[in-house]
């Protein structure tokens, strides 16, 4: 679904990011897993590997920790789904909201994306895990997963006051402010849209028992009135199977295309959400150390200024790394957005259209029944 | 006016004129008539009251089977003979077999006339002066029965009340399937009366007002309640007179009501010796029939329900992605969003105009359905009670000549003559029970056919109805995605 971008830098990945395929989800006693298809660059070729969850956030972990890339907090992690098992918990169904549904199609469509935004992203595709992962045969989860600097920050207790830091830069106040408006909208109409599709869902199901209730009405015996009575009984179970049939329809092209859509634009706004927060922290702690550097006593000025200038540099590649990244979202955005509304509409215009003619056949029918 | 059946019936000469025939209950004198519960206690009238409502609500099959479980009509009024409303004789129909003894049986043996046609619309309630009235309009054609062609009327609901109140008294006990008169709702006349002009009072109202013309359209479909005198003048006349019978049920009157049903009810297990295999089998149609309606009703209800949720939440999603487009820098994004809302907004009026066609189209049908077939159900039930009759006169008969025979061993001569006289008019008493029940049953297989007949049509027209919205939503809705989509192109 998303675009991808060129691929200026070099890749370590051997495979191809923009067409990895999640190919089928199966049930693994209590774990759901995956069936992860990979075109090789080189040639013709596949890779075809089993991934489970844990796997997922084995790799996600792997990318935080990368601590020795400059400016690696001020990347927009592409966001990865919550966890959803054979049995998930009704608190984590509705927080996955669209996710949830279509018996776990729309999942692995979010799993997809991911694997292919990390795959195309020009400083994660470079760690080794993202081949690993993709790639090597056996199940890299088992593996332990290494404390990051990401846990400890986003837990930081004084956080909402940090969040309101004022910044230093016009760019990044401007994309704090528009971020904070962005990410409530976007929830907001993801959750709207959601309740429209439940609805939907509940729509279809009283249109099915309409029609099986008809379907008892039909009335055995010679009579002609009766027969005439059970003929149209039968042909209006058929009319409402149609409409359960549309109504089912139009629920799936929601959730396959729009539903989908603001899902990821909604979790991508809380992914740089995320980041935006990283560099305030980083903001705030070079205040610090400047302070620090400047009230501290000869004795301590030395080490002082040392913490100062790795401050300053840390938040200097954050926010020349930020301001790329947000930059090359923007435009992604706006197009995936785009391609998700015209789906969409392409979607339900064939669903309506199909609807249109199946409801004017019955129509024709009822209008040529002549009873004497 | 031209011939007519009986020669020793009084002829209806017009209309709005008094009703001459001691059998039909005029509006005056209801309330002297028991027929059914105290008709007194049954509607109150008070000029306050909008709707001059009822403090209950009463159940989907009640009054019906009220009315009839009750004592029929009583004796000081002869058997009910409704075709001596005839007031001309039907175009194109001969009467020559008419005059057959005193039953009235071969009134009914006319057709349907094909050239009926009646449409009658019932309007937005309006105030005149302290009463809410409905405005009624009929235009007829081809009906030597009507002295216009279009008429205009007003009626209060408790008119319509009252007009179903003596159909009913009239005809369900000889067999006639008179149609419902639409239920009194006390959460909607409360509303109504509290002047709320919120989406829910006004729905009521337009529940209502559909109700009333489809009863009206029932009634008059009925070919013998058209030509019936007080239906005539209903349709016709300018100024009803303020019966004293339409009150609205009171909740001392409704329980009463109901505790003669119960009693009656509770008599009704009489064992019948059903002679007719059809009665048997048509009786336990009707009840299947009645158990699939009240699923499918609320089946419906459901649907219904769901439609409006819908249409909500689709209200909503509007507004949020409205909002949506308002926070979008980029242009051509914020258009296309802003277009998203207004392609929602349309749905949303697309929805709700679905739910009212569901709503009007069906449960309002079924519903109607429902009700018509506790009013067979009274019908059948007073075939039975009509044979009980005639039983318990056969009985009576028997004691008589027993009485009879032991008094022909003692010298009491005139003692015996009385005997014989009133064995005599025994025997006049349970000749006419005999037909009575014959004729009822007679009239039931008709009104049954007609009934079967009626359903169809009726089931298939309101379904044509709902197919042509439904095709006409989807174009609506097609248009609608056809302008999103050349907005969204150019993104």
């Amino acid at each position: 679904m998303m675009m991808t971008e060129e691929n200026e830098v070099e890749s370590t990945l051997s495979v191809c990011g923009h067409n990895i395929q999640i190919a089928e989800v199966l049930k693994d006693g209590e774990m759901l897993s995956f069936l992860i298809v990979s075109q090789k660059l080189s040639g013709t070729g596949e890779y075809h590997v089993h991934r489970n969850y844990d796997d997922f956030e084995w790799l996600q972990h792997n990318l935080f920790c990368q601590e020795d890339v400059a400016g690696i907090q001020g990347v927009i992690f592409p966001p990865l789904p919550a966890k959803a098992q054979v049995n998930t918990a009704a608190k984590v169904m509705k927080q996955l909201g669209f996710l949830s549904l279509g018996e776990w199609q729309p999942y692995c469509k979010a799993l997809e994306v991911f694997l292919q935004q990390v795959a195309a992203h020009s400083i994660l595709s470079k760690n080794k895990a993202v081949e690993v992962f993709l790639t090597n045969p056996d199940s890299p989860g088992k593996q332990k997963v290494k404390k990051n600097i990401f846990n400890r920050l986003s837990q930081a207790v004084d956080g909402m006051r940090k969040e309101g830091h004022k910044d230093v830069d016009d760019f990044f106040q401007t994309a704090r402010d528009h971020n904070l408006v962005l990410t409530n909208c976007t929830k907001t109409v993801t959750e709207k849209l959601l309740e429209v599709v439940q609805t939907e869902q509940k729509i279809a199901v009283a249109c099915g028992h309409f029609s099986a209730a008809l379907l008892l009405c039909v009335e055995p015996g010679d009579d002609p009135n009766k027969q005439a009575f059970s003929k149209v009984c039968v042909k209006l179970s058929e009319v409402f199977e149609s409409m359960k049939k549309s109504t089912t329809g139009v629920s799936e092209n929601d959730v396959s295309t729009m539903g989908l859509g603001l899902d990821l634009e909604s979790r991508y706004q809380e992914a740089i959400k995320e980041m935006l927060f990283r560099r305030t922290c980083k903001l705030v702690e070079l205040e610090h150390a400047r302070r620090n550097a400047e009230k501290a006593k000869p004795v301590k000025k030395a080490a002082m200024e040392e913490l100062r200038k790795a401050a300053e540099t840390e938040f200097e590649d954050i926010s020349r790394v930020a301001k790329e990244e947000i930059t090359r979202f923007e435009a992604v955005r706006v197009k995936m957005l785009q391609q998700a509304m015209v789906q969409w509409c392409e979607k339900q215009l064939l669903t309506a259209k199909e609807c249109a003619d199946q409801f004017t056949q019955h129509l024709e029918v009822f209008r040529g029944m002549n009873f004497k | 006016m031209a011939d007519t059946d009986r020669e020793d019936e009084e002829l209806f000469t017009e209309p709005s004129g008094t009703q001459s025939q001691p059998a039909s209950l005029s509006t005056e004198d209801v309330s002297a008539n028991t027929n059914g519960p105290n008709q007194d206690a049954l509607f109150d009238d008070d000029p306050e009251d909008l709707f001059a409502e009822a403090t209950e609500e009463v159940s989907l099959d009640s009054p019906e089977r009220d009315i009839l479980l009750s004592d029929g009509p009583s004796p000081a009024i002869t058997p009910i003979t409704p075709p001596t409303s005839v007031i001309a004789p039907r175009i194109g129909h001969t009467h020559d077999d008419m005059f057959t003894h005193s039953s009235f049986d071969e009134i009914e043996e006319e057709e349907v006339d094909d050239s009926f046609d009646i449409n009658i619309s019932v309007s937005d309630p309006e105030k005149v002066g302290e009463y809410v009235v409905h405005p009624v309009q009929e235009q007829k054609t081809s009906m030597s029965l009507f002295k216009q062609r279009e008429f205009s009327v007003k009626r209060r609901f408790s008119d319509f009340l009252g007009l179903h109140s003596k159909l009913a008294s009239k005809y369900l006990h000889v067999g006639y399937i008179v149609p419902p008169a639409p239920e009194k709702s006390i959460v909607g006349m409360t509303k109504v009366k509290v002047g709320k002009e919120d989406q829910s009072s006004n729905e009521f109202v337009e529940k209502r007002r559909s109700a009333l013309e489809r009863y009206l359209m029932r009634t008059v479909k009925h070919h013998i309640l058209l030509k019936d005198p007080d239906v005539l003048q209903f349709l016709e006349s300018s100024e009803l007179p303020r019966a004293v019978s339409t009150q609205a049920l009171s909740s001392a009157g409704l329980l009463r009501m109901v505790n003669k049903a119960a009693d009656a009810v509770n008599k009704m297990t009489i064992k019948m010796n059903e002679s007719d295999a059809w009665f048997e089998e048509k009786q336990q149609h009707f009840e299947s029939l009645d158990v699939q309606l009240r699923k499918l009703h609320i089946s419906v209800e459901s649907l219904v329900c769901h439609r409006k949720e819908l249409s909500v939440n689709t209200a909503q999603f509007a507004k949020s992605a409205a909002m949506l487009g308002n926070s979008e820098d980029h242009t051509a994004l914020s258009r296309a969003l802003s277009q998203l809302a207004e392609v929602e907004e349309k749905m949303d009026q697309l929805h709700q105009d679905q739910a009212n066609a569901d709503f009007y189209l069906f449960s309002e049908l079924l519903g109607d359905y429902v009700r018509l077939l506790a009013a067979v159900k009274g019908v059948f039930d007073h075939r039975i009670k009509t044979w009980q009759k005639w039983q318990d006169s056969q009985i009576l008969l028997q004691k008589k000549r027993e009485a009879e025979a032991k008094l022909q061993f003692t010298n009491k001569s005139d003692k015996l003559q009385q005997a014989k006289d009133e064995i005599k008019d025994m025997e006049g008493r349970v000749q006419q029970d005999e037909r009575d029940f014959e004729q009822i049953s007679r009239t039931i297989r008709k009104e049954v056919g007609r009934f079967e007949k009626e359903r169809v049509k009726d089931f298939k027209t309101s379904i044509i109805k709902y197919l042509e919205s439904l095709v006409l939503t989807q174009q609506q809705v097609i248009k609608s995605y056809f302008t999103f989509r050349y907005v969204t192109a150019s993104v």
